[in-house]
């Protein structure tokens, strides 16, 4: 029972997975959604460390850490927008989230 | 490599399972913590695969960053979460749907794939041996010299989230007394001092 490469690809592809059906099943709930978001980002990381260690190829850690980068500053953003919502319309209910029109 | 075997189907088995509460507990605050825990979890999968800096730095960074955010985020707002789910059922079918074909395509793709010949030729950094460098010093002997403007990069992107963040976030209480410097260098002995004269055994009104 050798742990090879199409095992982890696989963990990440359950996980990638999960990220889309919370988006979907948690319509209303930003923080769930951002969650979400932070799921699938870890799911790619999975999939990048695993290439990258089993290919000998140390570029792919490199990407990952870039990737944890983006990851944090996103969440960062988003919650201070969503801060910023709270205090100005005292919900956060996706659906209300129409302000600009768009 | 039995021991090993076994490991990886805990972690990942512990991973699932939390990503999966992640989206389906009733609570926030459990969402966060189960995020945690999936979270150290794919650091033990990271440390399984021989990644153990970018391991630590998932824990370090993830958890005790973004995690920790997300927490202070869900308790300080006070919202109603009860009603937020109202409607969960409703988009069940659709994102089941959804997610299961993705799921299985991804399946799909895992199961006929194969690695070319010719890619081990495109291997741009090649990871040295593991008993002469460890983990950390082959990342740092790459990130700081060959990817260094990657590097710099991430750095103006935390830069500008920080002030992003700090700009979207920050507002100006009125009623709040803050020091002005332009104010008090503009003052001048006119503006500043009153001279009285006091008559002998009379005070000042």
């Amino acid at each position: 029972m050798e742990v090879g490469l199409s095992h982890y690809l696989t963990v990440a592809a359950i996980i990638f997975s999960i990220g889309i059906f919370g988006i979907f099943l948690n319509r209303k709930n930003v923080i769930i959604i951002l969650m979400s978001i932070e799921l699938m980002l870890l799911a790619v990381n999975i999939n990048l460390v695993a290439f990258s260690t089993h290919l000998g190829d140390l570029m792919g850690q490199v990407f990952a850490l870039l990737v944890l980068t983006v990851a944090a500053g996103e969440a960062a953003i988003g919650l201070a927008i969503l801060v910023a919502y709270h205090r100005n319309r005292g919900s956060i209910a996706v659906e209300d989230i129409n302000m600009m029109k768009g | 490599m039995a021991i090993a075997g076994l490991f990886f189907y805990l972690f990942s088995a512990i991973t699932v399972a939390a990503a999966f509460m992640v989206i389906a507990s009733r609570n926030p605050v459990h969402s966060v913590l189960f995020l945690i825990l999936a979270f150290f979890n794919s650091a033990g999968l990271f440390i399984l695969m021989g990644a153990e800096f970018l391991a630590m730095i998932l824990v370090v960074v993830y958890v005790g960053a973004v995690a920790v955010l997300f927490l202070f985020v869900v308790m300080m707002l006070d919202i109603d979460f009860t009603e937020l789910r109202q409607g969960m059922l409703q988009y069940l079918p659709v994102g089941g749907i959804i997610g299961l074909i993705l799921l299985v395509e991804l399946i799909f793709v895992l199961g006929s794939w194969a690695l070319s010949p010719e890619a081990v030729a495109t291997i741009a950094d090649k990871a040295p041996e593991m008993a002469n460098v460890t983990n950390t010093e082959a990342i740092g002997r790459i990130l700081y010299t060959k990817y260094v403007y990657l590097f710099q990069a991430a750095g103006i992107v935390l830069l500008i989230a920080m002030v992003g963040a700090i700009v979207l976030t920050l507002r100006h209480k009125e009623g709040v007394k803050r020091q002005s410097i332009p104010q008090q260098v503009a003052r001048t002995p006119a503006t500043a001092i009153e001279v009285r004269k006091v008559k002998s055994g009379e005070g000042l009104s």
